[in-house]
């Protein structure tokens, strides 16, 4: 098991909330190898931000725990860099400043000053992003945004990299081509990663592993598919693979049969679903913690 | 007599904007001259009417005073108020210019005689007050936002000290300048005990005054932008682990900005009302002393050189908030933001 890398173990949480605690997440057990590509997929509210919350630090996990290479993670930090669904950049900077800044604080102390202004410019163009980058965050596209955002995160050498949706606010044509960056950078750099996403193909096209997640409360991991396409992978031959179709199906009935909503299902299927899969995300039963 | 003034308001504005925009006129477009004329005609349209109005409203109110003065006195007046401030000068430059006479001439009899450089003391003119008033004003606000601004970032920072402040600020904030001006001159009166002291006390009372009034709104709208910073952004600033100085001065400071220019702006006006009542109150120089002086004096122009500076106050107050937003746009990081 030398290879373990990253290690969720009983992940659980619960949020307080005016009506006692909620707990959102219950037993996430999960190991993550070195280079890994993972994605997590479920519906909208089940918890997938908040395992990529507590990966990350920002939230701490009421039961359970996340270790990186042995060590457990109690608080954010740059080895673990975040693209934000929305980019979070810093509006007031330009691009460049956006990414100098992070590579100030992680470098500052191994890089010379214009070995960090390289590191920069590096990363800005592994995201193709050189022509614009005296721009601000207003005077850019929205994909461009995103880019930005990832370059961000490249740019601090994290030992794994969490993106929540990344291209999920991106239109179809300039998510493919985003898709297509991350997979070239992905070759490349060869880092861990861990991806929410809520597009199948996405999921499928990008990633080693899958995790679906049931819809919550207390959601947890409910499969998890290992895709073994062989990379480098094309959207346009993987598009009449039937491997490749046979792993979206998986994720679909997944998805739409297993973890069905309940506003999309009807009455007499409800006696064959699993309880605690069905419960409506609207109202959340509240659980003793 | 309405209708002269008028004119005589009317006309100057219009000639040179009219030469001003013959040469051009070939070139704009049809829309973009209708949008000019929108924004110069309608706003001159409205003055004029209010003109009118006042002119015949006035007419009708008798005060012991006289006729309640209408557009055409209060003009003439200020014609009399700057006359009065040249001939003030005038004086003034002739006091200095003898005695540099008067010493030039001893001088030359006695190398070693001791000369003696008195300042004019003459009257203040209206303009002296108005100045006055500003360099006041400029102070007990920079006072103020010396202190407001640190207080309302760690306020919107640490809910602990938020918890602190709040009832302070809620008390305090309404307080009346009234209310502040006794106790500001007792307390100055009895600590600033300097032999050669470098402020008027006059000067120091109203400009602690104007501070504790205006040092609330900024306080309050820099705690409420800092605390409400967007959450992704506070969470970029933990993924880096950014240090204390590097929060505030990256994240902090900008993303407050606007709302804390909105606290300044009001700030400032309010700091400006305060000191004309505080001037009045306790007969500080100042526009308010002006005021005051003229109610006081009651001649038959009093009315409408009151009236001359309720429209030098209010002028210098559009004027004050005008230089506010033109600092808050230089400052502030949106360029698109429509700011009014
Ligand atoms: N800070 C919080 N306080 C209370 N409840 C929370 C908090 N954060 C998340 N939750 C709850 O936890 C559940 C999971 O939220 P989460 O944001 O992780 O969903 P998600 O899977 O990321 O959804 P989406 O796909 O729409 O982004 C939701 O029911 C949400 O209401
Ligand atoms: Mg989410």
């Amino acid at each position: 098991m030398a290879n373990e890398h990253l290690i969720l173990s009983q992940v659980g949480i619960a949020f307080p909330t005016p009506n006692g605690p909620f707990t959102a997440l219950e037993n996430v057990n999960l190991k993550i190898e070195k280079g890994e590509f993972v994605s997590l997929i479920g519906h909208s509210g089940c918890g997938k931000s908040t395992v990529l919350n507590i990966v990350a630090g920002l939230y701490q996990a009421t039961t359970g725990g996340v270790i990186l290479d042995g060590k457990e993670v109690d608080e954010p930090g740059p080895d673990r860099a975040v693209v934000f669904q929305n980019h979070s950049l810093l509006p007031w900077l330009t691009a460049r400043e956006n990414v100098e800044l992070a590579v100030k604080q992680v470098f500052k102390k191994s890089k010379s000053k214009a070995e960090m202004a390289e590191w920069v410019e590096h990363n800005l163009s592994l995201v193709h992003m050189e022509h614009a980058m005296h721009k601000r965050p207003d005077e850019i596209s929205g994909g461009m945004k995103q880019r930005v955002g990832i370059a961000r995160a490249l740019a601090m050498e994290p030992k794994v990299l969490l993106m929540d949706e990344p291209f999920g606010a991106l239109d179809a044509l300039t998510r493919a081509h985003m898709q297509d960056s991350l997979i070239e950078i992905q070759a490349r750099l060869n880092n861990t990663v861990i991806m929410i996403t809520h597009d199948v193909d996405e999921a499928v096209l990008l990633s080693d592993r899958i995790v679906m997640m049931t819809n919550g409360p207390a959601a947890t991991i409910g499969e998890i598919l290992k895709v073994e396409l062989p990379r480098p992978r094309n959207r346009v031959e993987l598009a009449n693979d039937p491997q490749y179709n046979h792993y979206r199906a998986e994720v679909l009935k997944f998805l739409y049969e297993r973890q069905r909503h309940t506003e999309q299902k009807e009455p007499v299927e409800s006696k064959k679903q699993d309880e605690t899969n069905v419960t409506p995300i609207g109202k959340e039963t509240v659980r003793a913690a | 007599m309405t209708t002269d003034t008028l004119k005589m308001l009317g006309s100057a504005p219009m000639r040179y904007f009219n030469k001003r925009f013959e040469g051009f006129r070939e070139d704009f477009s049809n829309i973009n001259l209708q949008e000019l004329a929108k924004s110069i005609v309608i706003p001159c349209v409205a003055f004029s009417i209010f003109l009118l109005i006042w002119a015949a409203a006035a007419s009708q109110v008798n005060t012991s005073l006289g006729k309640l003065p209408g557009p055409a006195r209060v003009w003439e007046q200020a014609m009399v108020l700057v006359d009065e401030h040249n001939e003030e000068r005038g004086k003034e430059q002739r006091f200095y210019e003898r005695q540099e006479k008067r010493n030039a001439l001893k001088l030359a009899e006695d190398p070693n005689a001791e000369v003696k450089i008195r300042t004019y003391t003459g009257k203040p003119t209206f303009f002296d007050q108005i100045w006055t008033s500003l360099v006041t004003v400029a102070t007990g606000f920079f006072i103020a936002s010396l202190f407001a601004i640190p207080i309302g970032i760690v306020c919107g920072l640490s809910p602990v000290l938020y918890q602190a402040f709040n009832p302070l600020i809620q008390i305090f904030k309404p307080v009346s300048p009234l209310a502040w001006l006794p106790i500001v001159t007792m307390i100055v009166s009895a600590v600033y005990v300097a032999n050669d002291p470098m402020f008027e006390k006059s000067y120091l009372n109203s400009a602690i005054t104007v501070t504790l009034c205006c040092i609330w709104p900024t306080i309050i709208n820099t705690t409420v932008g800092v605390s409400n910073i967007s959450k992704d952004l506070l969470n970029v600033s933990q993924v880096l682990r950014l240090g204390w100085w590097t929060r505030v001065t990256k994240i902090v400071l900008p993303s407050s900005i606007p709302m804390m220019f909105a606290g300044l702006r009001v700030s400032l006006g309010i700091g400006w009302m305060v000191l004309i009542a505080a001037e009045m109150l306790a007969q500080n120089p100042g526009l308010g002393k002006f005021v005051w002086d003229e109610f006081q004096n009651g001649s038959s122009n009093s009315l409408a050189r009151i009236m001359v500076a309720v429209f030098a106050i209010g002028l210098v107050g559009f004027m004050l908030d005008r230089l506010m937003l033109q600092l808050q746009k230089k400052v502030s990081w949106d360029k698109n933001a429509v700011l009014r």
